[in-house]
């Protein structure tokens, strides 16, 4: 298993007037309204927990107000919490003064924003390089970085533009260029593709989990959809309030929902997309005789059915690097469309 | 007698207003008056607020109310001395730059100066409308022989418009960075832009020389500096704040923030405060000819005085000339900022 890059530990946040105060009532159990109520403080995050493994893509999913976006900026310190730590490379973040500070949001983490945030008065190229600009580097440094990374996100020649002449999805492609330019391990996305229309998000989730193959970087990533979610998440965390209501591996959150609000949550999605053969399929390699085929681990149940053509009859054999993993009924396939209702296992299998 | 006697007599303090005598504060004419003849019977109606005056006449020895404004200007005047010591110094190079303006605006031959100002405003505007109009309304305004007058309120104009965005960009960045310090300066240029300008020039007069020309050059930096403070705090107080966040996640230092981010950010703000400020300036300039500023307003002064009706209205016309001149090419100017960066 690959090494956590990014851990938080226990980590509050309550905005208002005296959160140490508040604190104290927080973690004797009072819940957010009744504390917006009492004592007119907003909880933000309660007791968070969560570790990103390097090279992976942690997904923290969530409706608005559940705290997503004051979650991630902690990663960075954009927002300082009331309590509790960041861990980066196996340092706390919280003790670190300015200087280390920009240092490392200058080396070693980038961020993408739901707006773009590019600068107007900036061209694309100058926005692309903007990491490179900070350290104080000249043109004929930047130039050819900047112009590669342009180029690998689609955006052959656009250098001289301003920002004002793209397009919205142009404009976040640059968005994402100017995160690639700092090389740096750790790429933080607030819903970066939420102010896209839907055919753009699409493309843009494939370039991400394209550049993702190739460059194996640590990328939190925030979204209140939930294909969005399911589609790039190696781990997902689902807050809700301020909480973690669950996290873990999607397709093992999919099938073990263990709150009614995940619940809720997944009820609408298209199962059949999302779920793969490996998470339904019965393990071991018992060859069962009236296998009727093979099909991949990661085949989602829909290429299965579509396999099948139809029928429910057939068993398949699940193959994994051309080892027979398990065995997969599609009557097995079919039930596993009907969404389930909440679990009691509260165990989270390791990914 | 008088309607509040009661109030000294109950509060026992007759003796103290007897014994101070009649000396105290000069007679009023309602003292003369009231000395001719009997005083008439007050109906109820007429009860006056028991003001200053309404209670010296009731009792010599309270305070007449003119003695607020005469305390006032006496402590003026106290201070005046060490004020002056401190101020004359400091406000000496605006004095050397107004003359040294005035100096190079009018020395420089109009076919130097005409086309130097044509080739600036299209530097700035890139309009030809707008340079035909400068070029043929200036030549018009020489042809008439005002053009020295026009230029020597162009040079004031120029010092002081120039100097309230030296000092009024960088206290409208302390402003937006500082939120006590906002709550401080609102209530100092509210004043600032609320006086009558009229009321700027009286204790200067007191402090500074009428020959000085930083008399003047105090009087309009203070009327038409405000815009400029005010609409440099408000741009950079508007600028999205994710683009600030975005600036921070990348590391950026405050210093990198302000000149990279929020200053040029800011520019159609402050532009816009920059134009305010130089047609308060333009405003001011004329009435700050009754303390001697050169240019435009004198003529305009004259016309009042001497009832000259025609040199009046030419030279306020004039004015509204350069009025144009100034806020067109400041405007185009602006409008440039503004297509270089809309989101």
């Amino acid at each position: 298993m690959a090494d956590t890059k990014i851990a938080v530990r226990d980590l509050y946040k309550i905005f208002g007037e005296d959160p140490q105060r508040a604190l104290a009532h927080v973690r004797d159990g009072m819940r957010k309204s009744e504390l917006l109520e009492k004592h007119n403080h907003v909880l933000g995050l309660r007791d968070i927990n969560v570790d990103m493994t390097d090279g992976e893509i942690t997904v923290i999913m969530g409706l608005s107000g559940s705290g997503k976006s004051t979650l991630i900026r902690h990663l960075n310190r954009l927002i300082d919490p009331t309590a509790g730590e960041v861990r980066v490379n196996g340092e706390n973040i919280m003790e670190y003064g300015a200087k280390r500070l920009r240092r490392i949001r200058r080396r070693d983490m980038s961020m993408v924003f739901q707006k773009f945030a590019l600068l107007p008065h900036r061209t694309v190229l100058e926005n692309a390089a903007t990491p490179w600009i900070v350290e104080g580097r000249k043109k004929a440094d930047y130039e050819a970085e900047a112009t590669r990374w342009l180029d690998r996100v689609g955006l052959e020649g656009q250098g001289p533009q301003y920002p004002h002449q793209l397009s919205g999805g142009m404009q976040q492609r640059v968005g994402i260029a100017r995160a690639l330019t700092s090389n740096s391990d750790i790429m933080l996305m607030d819903e970066a593709f939420s102010a896209l229309d839907p055919l753009i998000r699409t493309d843009m989730q494939d370039l991400l989990l394209e550049l993702q193959k190739e460059l194996q970087k640590t990328v939190v990533f925030i979204t209140h959809d939930l294909d969005e979610a399911l589609k790039l998440a190696d781990h997902l965390v689902i807050l809700k309030d301020g909480e973690v209501v669950q996290q873990g591996e999607p397709q093992h959150i999919l099938t073990n929902p263990n709150d009614p609000y995940i619940v809720d949550f997944i009820a609408d999605i298209n199962r059949a997309r999302v779920l793969r053969a490996r998470t339904v399929m019965r393990p071991g390699t018992d060859a069962a005789g009236e296998a009727s085929g093979q099909v991949d681990a990661d085949a989602t149940l829909e290429e299965v059915i579509a396999q099948a053509g139809g029928d429910t009859t057939p068993t398949f054999r699940v193959m994994q690097d051309g080892r027979q993993v398990g065995t997969l009924p599609m009557r097995d396939v079919v039930r596993a469309l009907v969404p389930t209702a909440a679990s009691d296992e509260n165990t989270d299998r390791v990914a | 007698m008088a309607t509040y006697d009661w109030v000294f007599d109950t509060l026992g303090l007759r003796g103290w207003c007897d014994g101070a005598g009649e000396g105290g504060a000069p007679m009023s004419m309602g003292d003369l008056l009231s000395q001719t003849g009997s005083q008439p019977e007050r109906s109820v109606w007429q009860t006056p607020f028991p003001s200053m005056d309404a209670l010296n006449d009731a009792c010599t020895a309270f305070p007449q109310s003119r003695e607020v404004t005469q305390g006032l200007e006496e402590a003026f005047l106290g201070v005046k001395d060490t004020l002056s010591y401190v101020l004359d110094p400091i406000t000496q190079p605006l004095s050397w730059t107004l003359r040294w303006a005035l100096e190079i605006f009018q020395a420089t031959p109009w076919f130097v100066m005409i086309p130097l100002l044509a080739v600036v405003i299209f530097a700035v505007s890139r309009s030809v409308g707008l340079l035909a109009f400068v070029v043929g309304s200036l030549s018009a305004l020489a042809f008439i022989d005002y053009y020295d007058y026009a230029m020597q309120t162009l040079a004031v104009i120029a010092v002081c418009a120039a100097i309230c965005v030296a000092i009024g960009v960088p206290i409208g960045i302390a402003m937006s960075r500082s939120d006590r310090l906002q709550k401080v300066m609102i209530p100092v240029l509210d004043m600032l832009q609320t006086l009558p300008p009229f009321v700027y020039l009286i204790p200067l007069i007191f402090l500074f020389s009428v020959t000085e020309p930083k008399l003047y050059g105090i009087a309009i930096i203070l009327y038409a500096i405000v815009p400029v403070v005010r609409l440099t705090n408000l741009g950079i107080r508007l600028v999205d704040p994710e683009v600030i966040e975005a600036a921070d996640a990348f590391g950026m230092t405050d210093r990198q923030k302000l000149f990279g981010v929020q200053i040029p950010l800011a520019l159609p703000n402050i532009m816009a405060g920059v134009n305010q400020t130089i047609m308060m300036s333009l405003a001011m300039v004329v009435i700050a000819s009754l303390v001697s500023a050169p240019g435009l307003g004198v003529l305009v002064l004259r016309g009042i005085r001497n009832l000259e009706l025609g040199v009046g209205l030419v030279s306020g016309l004039g004015i509204v000339i350069l009025a144009v001149i100034l806020d067109r090419s400041t405007k185009a100017a602006l409008a440039r900022v503004n297509a270089a960066q809309k989101n």
